[in-house]
C-alpha cells in the first residue's frame, strides 16, 4: 500500500465530543431520580417512564422517516432525553395512553415540526407536558397514588399555596403553613410530586454530574435557583422575618419542579441562550415568573410556564446580549 | 498562573513525541527550490537568472515595498531554473532553483561558533540589517519582521514580548530552541529591545515546558540579561496567538482590527524568530536556515532539524519514515497547520513543523444540525459567536457576518475541535471573513477616491 497525501483546511484534529454522548450523559444524571422515584412510588413510575421514552423515540423515527422522508435520528439519543424529562413531568398514577398524546405532542409538535433536534423554539418534554396539563387538568394534577402512605393528595407547594391566602385574597402566608413541611423528606424523596422532581438529592447529583462533564454550565441553574431563594427571602422579610427567612427559601428550592426545571429542563441547549450573559438573564426570568406564579397565580406550580416563556425571549436574548468582543471595554 | 482571559481549549500536546530529540544538522540539500513569496506582503523579485553562480546567503529576490522580505540563496551553486512552480498547497508560485556545488559562504557572514553578545548599533542600524537579513516572524505567520519593529510615528513601545509558547500541538521546534540556543534567544531579545527602546521584555512560557523556563532562567542570571524576565503560563490553546499572549502577559487587551500590539505597547517576536535576529545583527547572517520538528506518532523517526530552507519536504520523510496509507502531511500543526499536497515543496520560512497524522485521526466525523449547545461561544478565544458566523457565512449574508465581527477572526480552529455536531465551522468563517475583508479593502478605495 503506498502513502496518498490528502488536504482539509485547519483544525486536522478534533476534540471528540459529540450529541450522542452528551445526550447520553444527560440520561445517565436523570438515572439517580429515577430509581428513587421507582424505590418510592414503585415500578409505576419505570413503567410511565418507559412508555414516555418508547413513545417519543417511535414516533420520532416514524416522523423522520415517513413523513420528513429523511434518515432516522433517533440515534443521537435526544427522543430518550425527552421521553424522560416528558415521564419525570407526569403524576405516577396518570393512565398510559396519556403519556403516548404527550409524547407525540412533544416529538411531534414540539420538535420535529421545527426541524428536529436543536431547531426547536420550545423545550419539546415541556411542550408535551404544558399541553397535557390544559388537555387533561384532573389526571395531571391526581397525586394520590404517588406514595403509598400519604393520606393528603396535594403536593406541599400547593397545601402552602391554597393556605397562604385568606377568602380576601391576600397573603396570609406565616410559619404555620410551613411547619408541616418535612425538609428532610424533600431532599430524600418523599414529598409529593411529579415522578420526576421529588428527589432533590438526586436531582443535585445529577446536575454536578452535568456540570462535572461540562454538559451544562453553571449559570443557568444558579441563575434560576438563585433568583428564588432571593425572591423567596424578600417575601419572607415582608411577612416577618424569623426563620421564614431560610425556611421559606428552602422550600421553595426543594417543592415542585424547582430543582428539575433548573437543572434538566431550563438548560435544553437550543431553547436557552449562547452566552454566558444571556444564560444568567433567562435564569433570572426563569426564578422570578416561577415566584410570581407560584404566589400569586392561578396554578401553585410555575416552573413550566416559567421556562416556556423564557423560552420563547431566548432569540431576542441572543440579539442583544452577545458575548464580549475581544480588545473592547464591554 | 497567568494566562488570556477569555476561550480556549486543551487539546493533548503530544510533545513527548519529539521534545527529547536534540537538535540535528540536516546536510545540505542537492537542490533548493526557493519560492519568491515566504512572507505576508509583496512578492520579491527574483535578480537571479539561470545560470548564475550564487553563493549562501547571497540575495537572490528583492523585496518590493515596506511590506516584503529579501529571499537568500540557502545553498552555493547554479541557479538552474527561474519559474513557477506549485508550493506545498499545489499553487504555482515563482521560485528560484538552484543546483548545490560545495558550501561556499558570503565573505561577510561571521561564521565562528563564538557567542557576541555586545551591540552598539543604533536602532535604524538595526532595522536595517534585520530588513537585509529577509526575517520574518517564524512562529507562522511570516510577517516582515522590521516591519514590525518600526514603532509608528505617535505610538510608544513600552515592552517586548517574546512567544516562547508553542501552544499548538507536536511542535517542538520553539522549544528546543529555548534549550540549546537560550543565549542566542536572549541576545536576540536585547537587540530587539534597543531596536525599539525598550527596558523590559518578557518571554511567555507555557508551564508543559518547565526545562526551557529553568533554563532560560538560569542563562539570565548567569549572564546577566537585565530586564529579560520568563513568564510561565497555564497551558492553553491558543495562547501563542499574537493577541492573547500580550494578554496573558501584561493584561491589556489588543482592540479590534485594524489595531495593532503597539497600540497597547508590546512588541512580539517569537523565540525562534530572537534567534535569527541575533544572527543578522551580530554575525551578519542572513536568513537561510530554521529549525524544523519533524514529527508524528506514525512515522518510524522524529526529529528536529537544523535545516536550510529550499529543503525538499520529501527529504526529511526519507529519514523519519512516513506510514502507509491514507496521511495528512502539515506545515505546522494539527491546529493551524497546513495541509500539503505535494511532498516535493521546499522548506519555507514560516515552517516551524512538518507533522504528519494519520487519515484515521484527522478523519471529519459527520455533520449534524447545531445543537446550539453555546461551546463554540465559550471557546471562542475574540469573544465571537463561530455558529452565527458559520451560518451567515454559509447564507451568504456578508453585511451580517461583517456587523458580527467575522474579520476578528484570529482562525485558531477552537470551534471546529470542540463542536459536537462536527460542524466544519472554521471552513466557513474563514469563506466569510476573506469575503467580507475583500469587501472592506474595496469599500476603503472606493471612500478615499472620492
Amino acid at each position: 500500500m503506498a502513502t496518498r497525501l490528502f488536504a482539509a483546511p485547519s483544525p486536522h484534529i478534533h476534540g471528540g465530543e459529540n450529541t450522542r454522548r452528551i445526550m447520553l450523559d444527560v440520561i445517565l444524571a436523570l438515572v439517580p431520580a429515577l430509581a428513587v422515584s421507582t424505590y418510592v412510588m414503585g415500578w409505576r413510575a419505570l413503567f410511565i417512564t418507559g412508555v414516555a421514552v418508547a413513545g417519543c423515540v417511535v414516533f420520532e423515527y416514524i416522523i423522520s422517516r415517513f413523513l420528513l422522508k429523511r434518515g432516522s435520528t433517533i440515534g443521537d439519543l435526544s427522543a430518550i432525553v425527552t421521553g424522560m424529562l416528558l415521564a419525570f413531568n407526569l403524576p405516577v398514577g396518570i393512565p398510559w395512553w396519556i403519556v403516548l398524546i404527550g409524547a407525540v405532542v412533544a416529538i411531534g409538535v414540539g420538535k420535529m415540526t421545527f426541524g428536529g433536534l436543536g431547531c426547536n423554539p420550545f423545550n419539546p418534554a415541556l411542550t408535551g407536558r404544558i399541553f397535557l396539563l390544559i388537555a387533561y387538568p384532573v389526571q395531571m394534577t391526581d397525586w394520590t397514588t404517588n406514595v403509598p402512605d400519604t393520606i393528603s393528595g396535594s403536593t406541599a407547594l400547593a397545601e402552602v399555596k391554597y393556605s397562604t391566602y385568606d377568602v380576601a385574597g391576600n397573603i396570609v402566608l406565616d410559619r404555620m403553613n410551613l411547619e408541616s413541611v418535612d425538609f428532610l423528606g424533600m431532599f430524600g424523596g418523599t414529598m409529593n410530586g411529579s415522578l420526576g422532581e421529588i428527589a432533590s438529592l438526586a436531582l443535585i447529583l445529577g446536575g454536578l454530574y452535568l456540570l462535572w462533564r461540562k454538559v451544562i454550565t453553571w449559570h443557568i441553574p444558579v441563575a434560576v435557583l438563585g433568583t428564588m431563594a432571593v425572591f423567596a427571602l424578600c417575601v419572607a422579610l415582608g411577612i416577618g422575618g424569623g426563620a421564614l427567612c431560610y425556611e421559606l427559601p428552602l422550600f421553595h428550592i426543594l417543592a415542585g419542579g424547582a430543582l428539575l426545571g433548573a437543572i434538566f429542563m431550563a438548560t435544553d441547549y437550543s431553547t436557552s441562550p449562547m452566552t454566558h450573559k444571556g444564560m444568567l438573564l433567562y435564569g433570572v426570568g426563569i426564578g422570578l415568573l416561577t415566584m410570581i406564579i407560584r404566589l400569586w397565580g392561578a396554578y401553585p406550580e410555575g416552573m413550566s410556564f416559567a421556562i416556556f416563556i423564557m423560552n420563547a425571549a431566548t432569540p431576542l436574548i441572543n440579539k442583544y446580549l452577545r458575548p464580549k468582543r475581544f480588545g473592547t471595554k464591554k | 498562573m497567568r494566562t488570556f482571559p477569555i476561550g480556549g481549549i486543551h487539546p493533548h500536546d503530544n510533545k513527548e513525541w519529539s521534545k527529547d530529540k536534540a537538535i540535528e544538522v540536516l546536510e545540505l540539500p542537492d537542490e533548493a527550490k526557493l519560492p519568491m513569496v515566504q512572507h505576508i506582503g509583496s512578492p520579491a523579485t527574483p535578480i537571479v537568472q539561470k545560470g548564475d553562480k550564487v553563493l549562501t546567503g547571497q540575495v537572490i529576490g528583492q523585496s518590493t515595498g515596506f511590506v516584503s522580505a529579501n529571499i537568500h540563496s540557502p545553498i552555493s551553486g547554479t541557479v538552474t531554473n527561474v519559474d513557477m512552480f506549485p508550493n506545498g498547497q499545489g499553487q504555482r508560485r515563482m521560485m528560484v532553483v538552484i543546483k548545490r556545488e560545495g558550501d561556499e559562504w558570503l565573505e561577510t557572514i561571521d561564521r565562528t561558533p563564538d557567542h557576541k553578545r555586545e551591540c552598539t548599533l543604533e536602532p535604524k542600524e538595526i532595522i536595517a540589517k534585520i530588513k537585509d537579513a529577509g526575517i520574518v516572524g517564524l512562529g507562522g505567520a511570516q510577517f516582515p519582521t522590521h516591519v514590525k519593529l518600526t514603532i509608528p510615528d505617535g505610538q510608544k513601545a513600552e515592552v517586548v514580548v517574546i512567544n516562547g509558547v508553542e501552544c499548538e500541538p507536536y511542535l517542538t521546534s520553539d522549544y528546543r530552541t529555548m534549550l540549546e540556543r537560550a543565549e542566542m534567544v536572549l541576545t536576540g531579545t536585547e537587540i530587539v529591545m534597543r531596536a525599539v527602546g525598550v527596558k523590559r521584555a518578557v518571554i511567555g512560557v507555557e508551564n508543559n515546558k518547565p526545562d526551557a523556563i529553568k533554563h532560560l532562567r538560569e542563562v539570565i542570571a548567569r549572564d546577566g540579561y537585565h530586564g529579560i524576565e520568563v513568564m510561565p503560563l497555564k497551558m492553553r490553546y491558543p495562547q501563542g496567538g499574537e493577541k492573547q499572549l500580550i494578554a496573558a502577559v501584561t493584561g491589556r487587551e489588543v482592540p479590534p482590527p485594524p489595531a495593532l500590539p503597539i497600540s497597547v505597547g508590546a512588541v512580539v517576536c517569537n523565540v525562534s524568530t530572537c534567534v535569527a535576529i541575533y544572527e543578522a545583527v551580530q554575525k551578519n547572517k542572513p536568513l537561510i536556515e530554521r529549525v524544523v520538528t519533524v514529527t508524528g506518532k506514525h512515522l518510524n523517526s522524529t526529529h528536529n532539524y537544523l535545516a536550510r530552507f529550499g529543503t525538499p519536504a520529501s527529504r526529511f520523510f526519507e529519514l523519519a519514515g512516513i506510514p502507509e496509507g491514507d496521511v495528512k502531511l502539515l506545515n505546522g500543526g494539527p491546529m493551524m497547520g497546513r495541509s500539503v499536497v505535494d511532498i516535493t515543496a521546499p522548506l519555507i520560512k514560516g515552517c516551524s513543523g512538518l507533522t504528519v497524522i494519520t487519515g484515521a485521526e484527522a478523519a471529519r466525523g459527520k455533520e449534524l444540525s447545531c445543537i446550539k449547545c453555546a461551546k463554540c461561544v465559550s471557546v471562542c478565544p475574540m469573544g465571537l459567536e463561530p455558529y452565527l458566523l458559520s451560518k451567515l457565512a454559509k447564507m451568504q449574508k456578508w453585511d451580517m457576518a461583517e456587523e458580527h465581527n467575522t474579520v476578528d477572526c484570529i482562525e485558531c480552529g477552537c470551534c471546529s475541535y470542540t463542536c459536537p455536531s462536527n460542524l466544519p465551522l472554521l471552513d466557513y468563517i474563514r469563506i466569510g471573513k476573506q469575503t467580507v475583508s475583500t469587501i472592506v479593502r474595496a469599500r476603503a478605495a472606493a471612500n478615499n477616491k472620492k
